[in-house]
């Protein structure tokens, strides 16, 4: 039995997880719409390749990855593609994106599915497959799964991490995939133990999950998989990469750093499942396991195809009267729905309903009283208060330096605040404040870089001319018959005179339809000789301000 | 594959070197404060300070011949921080030199474009693609947004598109005046 470390800070929230973890997982059912969003994964969005009015089959590639930090995107069922435009999406900020909507026939056919020998198969052309096969991390970050996979370029990795910790309240979707599907969790881990080539296999659970635990023992003994599988005590956010990588390794992630600088690479068990499923049967990332819970009749997991609007996933589920609204994810880090009709995503691992009762409304933010109580709850181990106070007071130079970026915002130091400060939200107001301003850096860096290659190009032009000037004057200097070269003179000579013909010849035939014009013609010419001089002077002028 | 991304790769290379070189060979002699005000100056290069471009203006400020709030694309953002760099006391932007707009771009109606190259030579930043008599168009990406192609255009078909704020650009509001859910 390995023994465990304990990660600084961490809360202990009521965990709700008995609602809905008591119910298998419900079979995936088939809406009449699918929404799929575009940008699901972190990185570039996909890149749509099918048209409006095209039929595709469940499991046909709809979108391409683009680019390298990407994946692609696959029909959920069989159907019409009835649009490619902007729809809602799954975002706290209410903003629509690119959307393929798809209006399902019902047959739910499938496209040819291959499996792949995964053994035999080269692990750059296997990596380029997960990434085919649209596999992001499915616990919450979707980070395209092929990247992580890649070993090259960072430390040698060392441990492979079956992250089970689910930590988060209300969150039961891992532990029904590990109570059910353990065998398939397992396989998808040995493919990526291959590709990372990791020594050591271990999955770290929750110790409030028994059967799961259970259940992952018995399918590793069947398989005969070298792995350890450690009860880890239940302890907010003991899901998060660099929390887990303590506990069940000792090692700490440098700040700012991830955890493969310590030779650690963490997959969640849907991730695990998922890529098992698109390299053992060529099925690929289509639907995922998501908890409803929450202020519904009946709370369970459901298998959901990506892109099943969360408003028909609540009437399976049972919608009762008073829902105040929905939370993606779960209450700690995850944000409210702006609209009901927003598709399941890669990122849903949960479709929490609110009521008066379940959430009340949160008391007035009062001011920081500077009672610490936050420090000692910190994962990062930060000084939340301080970053409160800077990114507050925007001095975001300050945040910074008191280690934001290591804030992983698992709401902990809300959780415990006092003076109910929504302190994530200042956070991640500053960290993305942050982002803008290094984005804006880099733009006006590429248009000074871009401004000053133009004076350079416009100086040597300059420069050009006036040698070619200079050069000109010096030929015609020397053309003064330079005595003994006769040679030179005569062939000036044959220039000359083909020069002279051939501006004979265009004299000739340069129609001259501007001469013996009626009055009027030779009026409109001359006004639009004048509009043209005076475009050339405007265009010349200088743009004054603009003077309000 | 690989040659593939040899060749890609080199030229790749290739090219920053020219860049570089370039970046070197006209690189004005910098005295250090010149290069701090520029940076912190937003490259529009659009000349509504009174200076031909960005640089201009950084020496005029640093040699004490300009005040610091001439530049509405710096906004008052701006000019606090380069009250800061100088120690200077910050005060609100000078109105004569413009306001400060939302960050737009240029956008050529290409069916109007009749091909006559006025607007490339405005153009500070090389942003605008297109040859003689022949329609343009604006690599987006590198337009700074400074209005100088608008006004040389004789057939008026450049206009400035505020940048719209899509999930890529979208940032977390300042949670005060986040409007929270009436739950
Ligand atoms: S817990 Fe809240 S009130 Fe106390 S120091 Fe932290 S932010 Fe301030
Ligand atoms: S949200 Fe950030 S600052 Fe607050 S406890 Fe979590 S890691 Fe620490
Ligand atoms: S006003 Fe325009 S040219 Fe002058 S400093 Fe500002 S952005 Fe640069
Ligand atoms: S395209 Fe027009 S607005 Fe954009 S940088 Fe060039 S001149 Fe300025």
């Amino acid at each position: 039995m390995m023994e465990l470390q304990r990660f600084p800070g961490g809360i202990h929230p009521e965990e709700h997880k008995q609602e809905s973890s008591s119910r298998p997982i419900h079979a995936a059912f088939v809406p009449k719409k699918l929404v799929v969003p575009m940008r699901q994964h972190i990185g570039q969005p996909s890149k749509p390749i099918v048209k409006v009015g095209d039929r595709v089959l469940k499991g046909q590639m709809i979108a391409e990855a683009d680019g390298y930090v990407s994946v692609a995107m696959h029909a959920p069922s069989s159907g019409i593609v009835t649009e490619i435009g902007l729809a809602a999406v799954p975002h706290p900020s209410g903003l629509p994106d690119l959307c393929i909507t798809l209006s399902t026939d019902g047959r739910d056919e499938w496209a040819a599915r291959t499996p792949i020998d995964w053994r035999n198969t080269d692990p750059a052309a296997l990596r380029g497959h997960v990434r085919e096969l649209g596999i992001a991390g499915l616990g919450g970050a979707v980070f395209p799964s092929s990247i992580k996979l890649d070993p090259a370029g960072g430390p040698p990795i060392h441990t492979l991490i079956l992250n089970g910790g689910e930590c988060e309240p209300w969150i039961t979707c891992d532990d029904r995939l590990m109570r059910e599907r353990a065998e398939d969790i397992l396989e998808g881990a040995r493919i990526m133990q291959h590709l990372l080539g990791a020594e050591k296999l271990i999955a770290g659970i929750e110790d409030n999950k028994p059967e799961a635990i259970a259940a992952m023992r018995a399918a590793a003994e069947r398989l005969g998989l070298a792995i350890e599988i450690a009860a880890m005590p239940t302890l907010y956010p003991g899901g998060g990469g660099k929390q887990i990588t303590k506990t069940l390794t000792g090692l700490d992630t440098p700040s700012g750093g991830r955890t493969t600088d310590v030779g650690v690479q963490v997959f969640n068990m849907g991730t695990s499942y998922a890529l098992a499923r698109a390299i053992l049967h060529g099925e690929p990332l289509i639907s995922r396991i998501v908890t409803v819970t929450g202020h519904v009749l009946q709370p369970q997991n459901f298998e959901v195809l990506i892109g099943t609007p969360i408003s028909e996933l609540l009437l399976h589920a049972g919608e009762r009267d008073g829902t105040t609204g929905v939370i993606m994810g779960g209450p700690m880090m995850g944000f409210d729905v702006p609209d009901m009709d927003v598709p399941v995503v890669k990122a849903t691992n949960c479709v929490l309903a609110k009521s008066k009762e379940l959430f009340p409304p949160k008391p007035r933010e009062l001011p920081c009283i500077r009672c610490t109580q936050c420090v000692p709850v910190c994962p990062a181990e930060l000084q939340p208060q301080q970053l409160y106070w800077f990114a507050r007071a925007r001095d975001l130079g300050r945040a910074q330096e008191y280690h934001l970026f290591d804030c992983i915002e698992c709401g902990c130091c809300s959780y415990v605040c006092p003076s109910h400060i929504p302190l994530v939200d200042y956070y991640r107001f500053a960290k993305s404040e942050i982002w803008a301003r290094e984005k804006e850096k880099r733009l006006s860096d590429i248009a000074r870089e871009r401004h000053e290659f133009r004076l350079f190009r416009q100086e040597r032009e300059k420069k050009e001319k006036a040698e070619r000037l200079a050069a000109k004057a010096q030929t015609k200097r020397a053309e003064a018959p330079a005595p003994g070269d006769a040679e030179q003179d005569a062939k000036k000579k044959l220039i000359r005179e083909a020069l002279a013909r051939a501006q004979a010849r265009k004299a000739a035939v340069t129609p001259k339809n501007t001469d013996n014009l009626p009055p009027e013609k030779q009026a409109e010419i001359a006004e639009i000789e004048a509009r043209r001089a005076k475009i050339v002077e405007i265009a010349k002028q200088p743009v004054e301000p603009e003077q309000h | 594959m690989l040659t593939a991304i040899l060749v890609m790769a080199g030229i790749a290379v290739a090219l920053g070197a020219v860049l570089g070189f370039a970046a070197l060979r006209y690189k004005v002699e910098g005295d250090p404060l010149v290069e701090k005000i520029d940076a912190i100056l937003p490259q529009t290069q659009c000349g509504q300070c009174g200076f031909p471009g960005c640089r201009p203006y950084a020496e005029a400020i640093a040699r004490g011949e300009a005040d610091i709030n001439q530049c509405p694309p710096g906004g008052e953002e701006g000019v606090k921080k380069l009250a800061e760099l100088l120690g200077v006391e910050a005060k609100p932007l000078d109105e004569t030199h413009g306001v400060t707009k939302p960050k737009s771009v240029a956008y050529i109606d290409e069916a109007l474009c009749i091909g006559c190259t006025l607007c490339i030579q405005a153009c500070p930043v090389d942003a605008i693609l297109g040859a003689a008599k022949q329609m343009h168009t604006i690599i987006a990406s590198e337009c700074t947004g400074c209005e100088l192609c608008v006004a040389p255009c004789p057939v008026n078909c450049i206009s400035m598109v505020p940048l719209k704020e899509d999930l890529g650009s979208w940032k977390w509001k300042y949670p005060v005046f986040r409007l929270r859910q009436a739950t």
